[in-house]
């Protein structure tokens, strides 16, 4: 095995990607906003509930996002930063007697706090070893939840029961609609921000350090502060992520943030592309539906069918929807200039 | 004192588990550079091919030969089939490939052979060793396999020309083919490879733990620590890594008082990052020399 | 001779007689709830198919083939169960998509037999707040029977506290001076059952001197025994799935360990535990149980059991005998039919929790002699009742009267 690693030569882990790419056009976003707004009135409740959940992995797939696609680290503990999130607004809702929305910041202040410290003996490891120690992170989340001494405040292996909170000033909502715009208000907030942090000299910070880390701290970026900054936000918006879906879910149980969750989040990034943060909610649809169809399917082969859609998937579009979204776009061109 | 002794021997025990499957682990990343995530399950569906042909009356010797050849043919077949068309991908892409991979064995696996616990046998049988009662000749036998399959690695690796091949293939490709070494079939080699000594650890593994279809869950985690500990491209770490993860584990586990019981995985996790902060390419890894 | 007027009343009368009569047959007809009409029963369910626990996901199956015998023989009162199945990876959140999905989308009458504690922990403030009954859930936490706060929710199996207050009892009468090891598994069901211990040991709880937790992604427990072997203890109490329980079998062996052994009830199956163990490891073991296992020769000629082995080779050919998950799945799915056949024409939500809380004294095929389910409006625990048992050669020998698992003195 080599003791020389070519830096420069190797293929990059993760590719270039111009600033245009990074988000949809104009028109097709307001597109997708309308679907996303207008959908929740013709559907029943059980389906707003799985929308809402689609938007709030889709936060977490576009925190990942940020991590991986713009800073260039892996992570595959993401599943520890969205626990603490839960646990956070769980224990301020029920605990505390919080209000709901409030908890949200909170947990998010918290969890960027967390993953900045973890950021920081993670900045000597890269690849695979930062993959391993994330790996780590999120193997011991549920058994630190599980902990004795914590059981007063995180219900042990019980968990706690949250109370879904009730659309404010008596609208005439239900409870799963009003939950679904507030989601998808926090949900677009953060991408608005994502989008401009990412433009912004940290972000031009953060790709300088995915693609050539040596040289960007030639240049003088300071890749420490970078590197545990974009763990930080990442793990803070993973940490939003999570209260939403404690209170969505209305329970929250060590059982609910193991391994499989940031393994899913992980393919969640991969199917719906690094870098590309409208590609999210790709990546979303696909951790929660693409189960659903592998059991449709055959109850007692659900893996292995799942399996073989995943192959699918990464056979057709090695490089992700952000294939499908280029070809889709250059469909639309086509329809423009006719 | 006693209990320390104790712990230490048992420790070693469950250790040799972690050595042999981190022999795997190592093997894969030699040839291909990626952790391969399915490799546990290859090696639990390779087990139990050798445990169904014991079923049929294969005697076990047999058995275990040709479990070897079917896994190393299995391996190639993977990867000629499966991950050569991903070989210009991303490499979060071929993660998922082995995610996927790993979906598929497992179901499979669970679907053939149901969850129920097997027993497997061992050729080394159950009685104490030398007298100890904490050591079971199996666990010897296990001990005394591992470190044969280093040796015959080591030696590979060093002087056969095969051996020289895939290092210089997995290290540097394209000088590697200028030379005229075929460096597809060397990554096909390395799963083949790294799939037969799978197997082999999923032989001496399943007369411990019972076979089933869940078996090498947690022994892969276990197997990858050991490896990344012992550095991922030293065999000879993988194994002294498997040891030191199997005795430190149980040490902590009884020593640290309160939670030491319950986060013994994760204070085994911990180790390992301290020291790969301190030693990025582990205990016995060639440190990686950036060049740009 | 009667008037023409006093005819024209009686006549009158009579007519009204007889609307009323009808009148309260009609009211006596049948009564639905979503989920349920004239053909039809929609029963839900909520299984492991994949993921940590797929083990149990057998369970879900043998139900399935179940009910499907049940259609095959004409149903129940003529109606055909239609069993939806969903998995949800042993994940609270995908548990609670699911059982959304049951009641939002398939519309079931109710959602029966759903597994693992943290699951029903769930969905259960959800089942009870849309009064769908969440009936016989498969997990033996103590929380199930709490008709008051949770009339909408009941379990099935002995609650995991009261099988360890059946061996607290046993061990302060026979082995008052006991120095008790535990081994526990550390989730809801390992805690459940330190807690019965304790508090059926009540003020000799110090008669427990060491407590070893272990999580299931560990290989193997072989150092937790050698830690427990060092403690002096001389009762071992093995609160442990049926992998690691064979290993600690094994393991107690080979270090030559000989305290009194007794195993919990989920993992006394003789087949997936012993069998692969060594029934010579195993001698003396204690345990105890409410059914029958489907390896034991004392049952080979058992009337139950017959009809069960006939039901695996007509209606369930995979299914193993020798796995206990089997024979619970049938024992439950056969309570469930006599729930449903008591409810008659009557298939409200409101009448099945109602039925399911009447059980008198019923017995399914797999229940050992004596063992009976009952319930009512203030017990939501249809089986209490254990007998304790010894292994002895290649089988299980009961001892004792079957004994009900209540904290009492």
């Amino acid at each position: 095995m080599s003791a020389i690693e070519e830096v420069a030569t190797e293929a990059p882990a993760v590719e270039a990607v111009p600033k245009r790419a990074m988000t949809l056009g104009f028109g097709t976003s307001l597109v997708v906003l309308g679907l996303l707004v207008i959908a929740p009135l013709f559907v029943k409740n059980f389906i707003v509930f799985q929308l809402t959940m689609l938007l709030i992995y889709a936060l977490a797939v576009l925190a990942l996002n940020i991590l991986t696609g713009g800073s260039g680290q892996f992570s595959l503990g993401q599943s520890a930063f969205y626990a603490v999130g839960a646990y956070t607004s769980a224990i301020l809702m029920e605990h505390v007697g919080m209000n709901y929305a409030l908890t949200l910041p909170i947990a998010g202040i918290i969890c960027f706090a967390f993953g900045f410290l973890f950021g920081q003996p993670a900045l000597r490891l890269s690849g695979i070893y930062l993959a391993l120690a994330t790996f780590a992170l999120a193997v011991a989340m549920p058994q630190l939840l599980k902990l004795g001494v914590f059981e007063h405040w995180t219900g042990g292996v019980q968990g706690l029961v949250v109370t879904k909170p009730d659309a404010p000033f008596g609208l005439p909502i239900s409870q799963d609609r009003w939950l679904y715009y507030f989601t998808l208000v926090v949900t677009i907030g953060i991408y608005i921000a994502s989008v401009n942090l990412l433009r912004s000299r940290s972000g031009r910070a953060f790709m300088a350090i995915r693609d050539n880390e040596i040289a960007a701290s030639a240049m003088g970026v300071d890749v420490a502060l970078y590197k545990t900054l974009a763990f930080g936000v990442s793990a803070g918006i993973t940490g939003v992520a999570g209260g939403l879906g404690a209170i969505a879910v209305q329970f929250v149980a060590p059982d609910g943030y193991t391994i499989t969750l940031a393994i899913s989040l992980f393919l969640g990034i991969v199917v719906g592309l690094v870098e590309q943060l409208p590609a999210s909610i790709v990546g979303s649809a696909f951790i929660i539906f693409v189960p659903n169809i592998a059991e449709g399917i055959s109850k007692g082969l659900s893996g292995a069918v799942f399996g073989v859609l995943l192959f699918l998937v990464i056979f057709l579009v090695p490089h992700g929807a952000r294939q499908v979204a280029i070809v889709a776009q250059q469909l639309i061109g086509k329809l423009k200039k006719n | 004192m006693e209990l320390f002794i104790n712990q230490v021997l048992a420790g070693i025990a469950t250790g040799a588990i972690y050595a042999c499957m981190a022999l795997a682990v190592v093997m894969i990343y030699q040839a291909i550079d990626h952790l391969n995530f399915a490799q546990g399950e290859m090696a639990m569906f390779s087990t139990f091919i050798a445990w169904q042909l014991m079923q049929w009356g294969v005697p076990y010797w047999w058995a275990f030969l040709l479990t070897l050849a079917f896994s190393f043919a299995g391996g190639i077949a993977i990867e000629r089939l499966l991950f050569k068309p991903l070989a210009k991908a991303p490499v979060l892409t071929n993660v998922a490939g082995f995610i996927a991979l790993f979906a598929i064995v497992n179901s499979i696996a669970g679907l053939t052979w149901d969850f129920t616990i097997k027993q497997f046998p061992t050729p080394f049988g159950s009685s104490p060793f030398l007298g100890s009662q904490l050591i079971s000749t199996h666990q010897a036998g296990m001990i005394g396999v591992t470190l044969g399959l280093l040796i015959l690695l080591y030696l590979f690796f060093q002087f056969t020309r095969i051996g020289l091949a895939m290092r210089a293939a997995a290290s540097l490709p394209e000088s590697a083919r200028l030379v005229g070494i075929n460096t597809s079939w060397m990554i096909a080699l390395g799963w083949g490879m790294a799939s037969a000594i799978g197997a082999i650890a999923g032989i001496l593994i399943a007369p411990v733990v019972f076979l089933e279809p869940n078996m090498m869950g947690g022994v892969l985690i276990y197997g990858f620590a050991a490896a990344v500990l012992g550095g991922l491209t030293s065999p000879l770490g993988a194994v002294v890594g498997g040891f030191l993860v199997g005795v430190f584990e149980n040490i902590a586990g009884t020593y640290i008082p309160g939670v030491g019981n319950e986060l013994k995985l994760p204070i085994a996790l911990a180790l390992i990052i301290t020291v790969l902060v301190l030693k990025p390419a582990g205990l016995f890894g060639r440190p990686i020399v950036k060049r740009v | 001779m009667l008037s023409g007027q006093e005819l024209r009343i009686a006549a009158f009368s009579t007519a009204v007689i007889a609307f009323a009569a009808t009148a309260g047959s009609a009211l006596a007809q049948k009564r639905y709830d979503t989920g349920a009409t004239d053909t039809e029963i929609k029963i839900g369910n909520i299984m492991p198919y994949s993921g940590p626990a797929s083990a149990y996901g057998v369970i879900g199956k043998t139900e399935a083939a179940y009910f499907k015998k049940i259609n095959a023989e004409g149903g129940i009162k003529g109606r055909k169960i239609n069993f939806v199945s969903y998995d949800d990876g042993y994940s609270p959140p995908k548990a609670v998509e699911q059982a959304r999905k049951l009641v939002e989308s398939d519309e079931v009458l109710l959602v029966f037999n759903a597994l693992g504690t943290p699951s029903n922990s769930a969905i259960q403030k959800y089942l009870n707040a849309k009064k769908v009954p969440q009936l016989f859930v498969a997990t033996g936490a103590t929380k199930w029977n709490d008709p008051k706060d949770l009339p909408w929710t009941m379990g099935w199996q002995p609650s995991y506290q009261s099988e360890a207050r059946i061996y607290a009892k046993y061990l302060m009468k026979e082995k008052p001076a006991a120095k008790i090891a535990i081994l526990y598994q550390n989730d809801d069901f390992g805690k459940d059952y330190l807690k019965g211990l304790k508090d059926g040991l009540g003020a000799k709880a110090s008669m427990i001197i060491a407590e070893e937790s272990y999580e299931t992604s560990e290989p193997t427990i072989d150092n937790h025994i050698v830690k427990l072997k060092a403690t002096g203890a001389d009762v071992f109490l093995s609160v442990t799935t049926p992998k690691f329980a064979a290993q600690a079998i094994k393991k107690l062996a080979e270090i030559d360990w000989k305290p009194l052994h007794i195993v919990a009830n989920v993992s006394a199956s003789v087949g997936s535990v012993i069998k692969p163990a060594g029934f010579e490891n195993a001698q003396g073991i204690l345990s105890a149980a409410y059914a029958k296992d489907g390896v034991d020769s004392t049952w080979e000629n058992d009337p139950g059991m017959k009809k069960f082995f006939t039901f695996l080779e007509k209606n369930f050919p995979e299914g193993n005998r020798l796995d206990s998950s089997v024979v619970y799945g049938y024992g439950v799915a056969q309570t469930l039919a006599k729930v449903i056949e008591m409810c008659g024409d009557n298939l409200t939500r409101e009448n099945v929790m109602k039925q399911a809380a009447s059980l008198k004294d019923f017995a399914p095929d797999t229940m050992l002699p004596g063992v009976k389910l009952t319930t009512t409006a203030t017990d939501f625990a249809p089986i209490e009742q254990l007998q304790m048992m010894r292994f002895k050669g290649d089988k299980w020998e009961r001892f004792g009267d079957v004994i009900s698992g209540e904290l009492s003195n």
